[in-house]
């Protein structure tokens, strides 16, 4: 039989297969079992799915894009862990969905930022960045102290996680996210998320 | 990783090697059927374009036997195979902790000397300072600002006045444990009553107040809400509440007769985070004696 690859070369189907069969093994290889491996896929201990006002503080995070110059993730390289600390472990972020990991650090990275600053620094530095930190090329984010969060809707995207994505919350704990978010702020919200960042591994460095 | 997934992996991806091994023998051999080299293909295009078959350059197919080869040599080295965890024994942890060892094993010995070294000495030493300024401005500039000037809320760390204390012992404590300050709030005061306290305040620090007939009255309220308890019969403050001197006209949250306000009206609670852990002994003493010094 002359040329083979004729075959393959004149049959688009065929050579379409062909490709994806190709191009899937590295994913197969290296993607696949992360999602059956418990390191990847069971929390450590003390990491627990988002309560209401970290989980609405979170959808803020990721609405303003924040990982478009913050990273979550400490690389194990002595130069992160002693300015960040401790290094990021793969079951820190099993309920995190999708995970902020981003790849660019024009800010700092915040994988632990949880209980490194007070409250009321965040505030202050939300409003103007400026005002704790004089260099900051952050811009400021003032409307999370005006825009009240709209309980329903986190209750909703909880529910949506619970159903399809098998977060452990328990119905009572919905039940109550509504009575939990009222008049609570975006500042409120994000705040407590940025505080939650990182907390379970208590060794800091 | 379950045996199951440890084959999984192994096989995809030595199978995976042995057919490009396959498919590139296969693809430079002539097979029976194909025309010879430096024959035509037999293809024709646009009626009289036909292409000769040609072999594959050799230094493009040696390179590809050479990505085949480094496959296997690092698949033997490494960690790549499932479960299998390489001649050389590599892991990034590993890595990680020989990396922290070693930086460790160089600074053990300057932090050795620092220790040793008495609070002058280590002012007077550029190594240590120019080590604690490091230490400063990755840990306490984000607060206390670069220069240790503070900022509306953040204590100014560079005047020479500090509320929980400005010795030496008494500074390392702080950073180490961290401070709860509590200014509680006295939202029963009218309006009358906050600018009188107001303006009791404005004088203590000898400013000039808006209206003096009111600092009688707000002597009065200065003793009957116990102002006195936590910043002094004179308002010197007290270091052991870190209830700030109020002599001096320097406010942490802003000294404009409406911040003073606010302040008594809604209270203030200030927090000073621990840094023992993050720092650990050595640092914090460094770093205290750095703070000292910016503040002379």
């Amino acid at each position: 039989m002359a040329m083979n690859h004729e075959i393959i070369e004149k049959n688009v189907g065929l050579l379409a297969v062909g490709i994806v069969l190709v191009i899937s093994i590295a994913g197969l290889v290296q993607i696949v079992p992360l999602m059956f491996k418990d390191e990847t896929t069971q929390p450590i201990e003390g990491v627990e799915p988002y309560g209401p006002l970290e989980f609405a503080g979170r959808d803020i995070y990721v609405r303003e894009g924040c990982y478009n110059c913050h990273s979550q993730m400490i690389r194990p390289f002595r130069a992160e862990t002693e300015r960040y600390g401790h290094y990021s472990l793969a079951g820190e972020f099993v309920y995190d969905r999708p995970f902020q990991w981003g790849s660019k650090r024009t800010g700092p990275d915040l994988a632990r930022v949880g209980g490194l600053y007070t409250d009321e620094w965040h505030e202050i530095h939300f409003l103007n960045p400026r005002d704790v930190v004089p260099e900051s090329n952050m811009p400021a984010y003032p409307w999370f102290a005006e825009n009240e969060l709209d309980p329903e809707r986190v209750e909703h995207r909880m529910r949506m996680q619970q159903r399809w994505l098998n977060v452990p919350y328990s119905d009572e704990e919905l039940e109550a996210v509504q009575e939990e978010l009222e008049g609570k702020t975006e500042m409120d919200a994000i705040i407590a998320y940025l505080q939650s960042l990182g907390t379970a591994v208590e060794e800091r460095r | 990783m379950s045996s199951f997934w440890h084959w999984w992996v192994v096989l995809l991806t030595l199978g995976n090697i042995v057919f490009i091994a396959w498919l590139i023998r296969y693809t430079a051999r002539r097979n029976p059927g194909e025309p010879a080299e430096g024959e035509t293909t037999g293809h024709v295009y646009d009626g009289d374009l036909t292409e000769y078959n040609r072999p594959m350059p050799r230094w493009w197919l040696w390179m590809f036997w050479a990505t085949i080869v480094f496959a296997l040599v690092y698949l033997v080295l490494f960690p790549g195979l499932g479960n299998y965890s390489g001649v050389l024994g590599w892991s990034s942890t590993a890595q990680y902790e020989r990396e922290v060892e070693q930086v460790e094993e160089r600074l053990a010995p300057i932090f050795e000397r620092y220790a040793a070294m008495e609070i002058d000495q280590l002012q007077e030493d550029s190594q240590a300072m120019a080590t604690a300024r490091r230490i400063f401005g990755n840990e306490c500039a984000v607060c206390h600002g670069g220069d240790g000037g503070g900022t509306v809320g953040f204590p100014a760390l560079n005047d020479g006045y500090f509320q929980w204390g400005g010795s030496f012992e008494e500074i390392q404590e702080t950073i180490a444990g961290g401070r709860q300050a509590n200014m509680p709030s006295h939202t029963g005061l009218d309006d009358e009553q906050l600018d009188a306290l107001v303006a009791y305040v404005f004088n203590l620090a000898d400013r000039d107040v808006p209206d003096p007939d009111l600092i009688p009255k707000g002597e009065e309220l200065w003793d009957q809400q116990g102002c006195f308890a936590c910043h002094g019969d004179d308002g010197t403050g007290m270091t052991a509440l870190g209830a700030p001197d109020l002599t001096r006209g320097v406010y942490i949250y802003g000294g404009s007769a409406q911040a003073i306000r606010e302040t008594i009206r809604d209270g203030r609670e200030g927090e000073m985070p621990a840094f023992a852990d993050r720092l650990g002994e050595d640092r914090v003493r460094l770093l205290s004696a750095y703070i000292l010094q910016l503040s002379q």
